[in-house]
């Protein structure tokens, strides 16, 4: 193998033992951090969901007291937000932007380490407060004000908390797009860049504008609680609706980057398996980019019962509406790639078809939402929850899995164990839609969300829920099985460097397992290993 | 496998069949019909998106897959299918949005209204304020659902009537009249829902949100807050009973109050709180009040007020931090300090000096004496006022 022939590459490989992962600053292992730190902190925020799903199995209350039913709902969303999802795709960006954009590693490799050694103290942090006097936060993640003020001992720990988060997830941001700006090989121009790497590049500049306004509103909290400001409360001259319109202006961007990076891997994958390029590249980046923009001109549609002037409810009624079209078009366009092509469906292809389809499913949901007098119904009800958990979990989540099955071989150098991959995901497709479709009936029959017992007409509903929610748990034990012995251990049919029939672009072009340092000289970009990514005519003089 | 996949789908099935409710209500006002409308509309467009989308993905999964399609195409660009599919979208769009915006303007339109109420959000009650007519209460969930939805109570939800949607004082309204709701908060941040008015908006401390309805139909109409607002965030219901006019006008008078009264009446006239439905309009109260009275008025304010916490025998909950009542210092004490604590409160329990002096009177004899306890003196109104 090259690694060997370059023999001074043993010079900078890694350190043996635990101070190889304390200390390192390579991107492909602090990648393989990030989406360890993730898979661990999706387990506790899963059993956090079970323990909800647990108490809402049946009215009455039998397992948990209303305050730690609380506590469960706030912390299983912030766990799953910041320290699944958000690091989950950080890992994937780690490993794969480098290598798709053929640099050697991110521009700052301290940083990267900075950035991931933050969260494990910030998640010690928030999880420490599970165990103070006043239990842990319990007033949703949004932590609106003035509910938020009365957290006991939890207070002034889970706003830490949520400063290091920020800080880490911008040092990531920083670091992708000095990456791409600065490092792509020569001849890789922004229009030829895979589409992964273009959702992140647009992830991390939303990223940077909004974690500082997180920042921001979670600081104000701190002061009105013991430094006696008055930014959120009536009474000192201050207004607790102000936080609303702060934390969703952080708020509906960090909806998409939360799932940008989805559509990344999705448009990634389905080209693959399709053995058909990518309909329309352009207009998918532009998409993006539009999605972008408008998301941060519909944040007050999360406060549509707040009591806004008609003339805001109007406009962000509308321009809500308007994000239907961009995410219409990418829907489309995927379908497009799928039309004529030659498809198998392996497991990554298989979760990215669930995705779109279930994805979708979510979208519509959302452009119910989008309907203000129809809102009025909708808001803060069980609807909303089946709505957001569509889109993150079929969505998101689904994504993630997609792209672990489907880079994992070339990170490994061994394949994962195919029947049970498929196994995964049809006992996962099922379970989740047996979980939130059934939340849509309940909502819209007029369940709130956040409540820990319900009127008993809410009770068939709410069992199907809770079997589907522990069917979905147990069935991620297979993927954790197939993951950790066939390719973390090694037990798998060893991998070839293009791993998939129909895979392009450059992280197929080095062997696998990928060696510990790639493209230590920039690559030579081929017009036909970039065609899955975007088919541009070699000679097409119209773009530089 | 195939099994328990089977299984399960026929237990969707089968609770498909006896889920009595799945959809929005269509509700009882001329706003609640529209939004209903509104729903069904675009549900179907989205429904009708759908089916064209995955009928396209499922034929193209069956017919290019690799077995059966071995060459893919090459196309991958098309201006003008781009240019149709971000256009078509917009004109829908357009189409859903005149109407939706439509509804929005009336349901904004609170002018001209005939009756108009202030609510206001406790943790976790609420209280309503008749503005014209002098008359309001709180409204507390009912005593039968507070003591089954206590953890592990032993009680079968099913086998309370309307659990955790029942009221011990409902908000009474006139059928066919224009009401103004004015909503605001005392503590956090709340918000009243009732599906069938589609009304649906915080209330926020400081600050005054407008809702309004005009009911067609007479009945009970029941809601729950919306806006987590704490611990017993699920145990506020809202419970609306429609009912018409000249009913109204006696239900009102009945409460000491007079309808459309601030305009005839004098601004002298001070809101006459209304404990409960059986007590006594207060101006009939006579100073003193005999032990009986207020053992049993006592044992009503308990129930909604304190034996969320303290328990309904009085025996507090350990776990959380609730003390026990039955043998404490308090209860068992000097007078004056009883009094001091309901009226001001300490820690996590909240200060109840919005009660009247009768209530806090009430509840302090009935503490004392019941619940295992027997001080054996009892409390009288003045001494509450005294204390205040």
């Amino acid at each position: 193998m090259s690694e060997h022939h370059d023999s001074h590459h043993d010079d900078h490989g890694p350190e043996k033992g635990i101070m190889r992962w304390i200390k390192t600053t390579n991107h492909k292992d602090l990648g393989t951090l990030y989406l360890w730190f993730a898979f661990i902190m999706f387990f506790i925020g899963g059993v956090m969901s079970l323990i909800i799903r647990l108490e809402l199995f049946s009215p009455g209350l039998q397992w948990v007291n209303p305050e730690f039913f609380n506590s469960m709902t706030t912390m299983h969303a912030l766990i799953m937000i910041f320290g699944g999802v958000m690091p989950a795709f950080t890992g994937l960006a780690n490993w794969m932007v480098p290598m798709m954009v053929g640099a050697s590693d991110l521009a700052l490799p301290r940083v990267n380490n900075w950035g991931f050694w933050i969260l494990p103290f910030a998640f010690t942090l928030l999880l420490s407060t599970l165990f103070m006097g006043g239990g842990a936060p319990a007033s949703g993640w949004t932590m609106y004000p003035p509910l938020v003020l009365q957290t006991g001992d939890a207070f002034p720990f889970m706003i830490f908390a949520i400063h290091l988060m920020g800080i880490s997830s911008i040092t990531g941001a920083i670091n992708v797009i000095v990456t791409i700006l600065n490092m792509r090989a020569p001849g890789m121009t922004l229009l030829k860049m895979p589409l992964f790497v273009w959702s992140w590049l647009i992830t991390a500049y939303l990223l940077i504008a909004t974690m500082p306004v997180l920042a921001g509103a979670v600081t104000m909290l701190l002061t009105d609680k013991y430094f006696g400001t008055s930014f959120f409360t009536a009474a000192g001259g201050g207004d607790p609706v102000m936080y609303q319109h702060i934390f969703w202006f952080f708020g509906h961007p960090e909806v998409y980057i939360l799932i940008l990076p989805a559509f990344g891997i999705v448009s990634t994958i389905i080209p693959t398996f399709a053995r058909k390029t990518l309909f329309g590249y352009d207009s998918m980046v532009y998409a993006m980019a539009s999605i972008a923009f408008l998301s941060f001109i519909v944040w007050a549609h999360h406060m549509f019962t707040v009591g806004m002037p008609l003339a805001g409810e109007l406009f962000f009624m509308f321009a809500t509406m308007l994000i239907a079209v961009p995410t219409g078009v990418k829907v489309f366009n995927w379908v497009a790639t799928m039309w004529r092509g030659s498809m198998t469906f392996e497991t990554p292809m298989l979760f990215a078809l669930g995705f779109v389809f279930l994805f979708t499913i979510g979208g519509f949901s959302g452009l119910m939402l989008a309907i203000a007098p129809a809102d009025f119904q909708y808001h803060d009800s069980y609807f909303v929850v089946a709505h957001f958990h569509y889109v993150l979990v079929p969505g998101a989540v689904f994504s993630i899995i997609a792209g672990m099955y489907y880079w994992m071989p070339k990170w490994t150098g061994h394949m994962y164990h195919e029947g049970l991959g498929k196994l995964h995901f049809w006992l996962s497709a099922i379970a989740i839609n047996l979980t939130f479709f059934p939340q849509h009936f309940a909502g819209l029959a007029g369940m709130p969300r956040r409540i820990p017992d319900y009127a008993v007409q809410f009770t068939d509903w709410n069992v199907i829920s809770s079997i589907g929610a522990f069917f979905f748990f147990i069935a991620q034990f297979i993927m954790a099985y197939n993951w950790i012995v066939n390719c973390v251990m090694r037990k798998g049919a060893p991998a070839t460097a293009r791993v998939w029939e129909g895979a392009h672009g450059l992280e197929w072009t080095v062997p696998s397992p990928a060696p510990y340092h790639t493209f230590e000289t920039p690559p030579v970009i081929s017009e036909s290993e970039i065609t899955a990514v975007h088919d541009e005519p070699a000679a097409a003089p119209s773009r530089a | 496998m195939g099994r328990l996949i089977w299984g399960l789908s026929g237990m969707v099935l089968a609770s498909l069949a006896h889920a009595a409710e799945y959809n929005m209500p269509v509700g009882v006002t001329e706003i609640s019909r529209e939004v209903h409308g509104l729903h069904m509309l675009i549900f179907y467009i989205c429904c009708a998106i759908g089916a064209a989308v995955f009928g396209v993905m499922i034929y193209s999964i069956i017919a290019h897959r690799k077995s059966v399609h071995p060459k893919p195409a090459d196309f991958h660009e098309s201006i003008k299918v781009e240019i149709a599919w971000t256009v078509l979208p917009f004109v829908i769009l357009i189409a859903m949005a005149i109407p939706a915006a439509g509804t929005l303007i009336k349901m904004e339109d609170t002018s001209d209204a005939d009756i108009t109420i202030k609510i206001t959000g406790y943790q976790w009650k609420w209280h309503y304020e008749y503005m014209d007519e002098g008359v309001s209460f709180f409204s507390n969930m009912d005593a039968k659902s507070n003591v089954a939805r206590q953890l592990n109570s032993g009680i079968n939800p099913a086998d309370v009537p309307n659990y955790l949607l029942e009221v011990d004082e409902p908000l009474v309204l006139p059928v066919g009249k224009k009401v103004r709701l004015l909503l605001t908060s005392n503590d956090v941040i709340h918000a009243w829902w009732v599906p069938e008015l589609a009304t649906k908006k915080d209330a926020v401390p400081g600050y005054i949100n407008q809702l309004w309805t005009k009911i067609d139909e007479p009945g009970i109409y029941r809601g729950q807050c919306a806006e987590l607002c704490g611990r017993d965030h699920g145990f506020m219901p809202v419970v609306v009973r429609a009912v018409q006019l000249e009913e109204y006008e006696r239900w009102i008078a009945e409460r000491g109050g007079k309808v459309g009264g601030a305009d005839e009446q004098s601004a002298a006239a001070e809101p006459v709180e209304v404990a409960s439905a059986d007590a006594p309009a207060v101006s009939s109260e006579p100073a003193e009040l005999t032990r009986d009275q207020l053992m049993s008025e006592g044992e009503k304010v308990y129930k909604n007020y304190c034996s969320a916490c303290h328990q309904a025998d009085g025996s507090g909950m350990a776990a959380a931090n609730f003390p026990p009542l039955t043998g404490s210092q308090i209860a068992n004490g000097p007078v004056d300090a009883h009094i001091d604590m309901v009226l001001q409160g300490k820690n996590a329990m909240a200060a109840f000096a919005y009660l009247k002096d009768r209530e806090i009177a009430a509840v302090v004899t009935y503490e004392r004496n019941a619940l295992g306890n027997a001080a054996g003196d009892v409390v009288q109104p003045a001494q509450i006022a005294a204390r205040r």
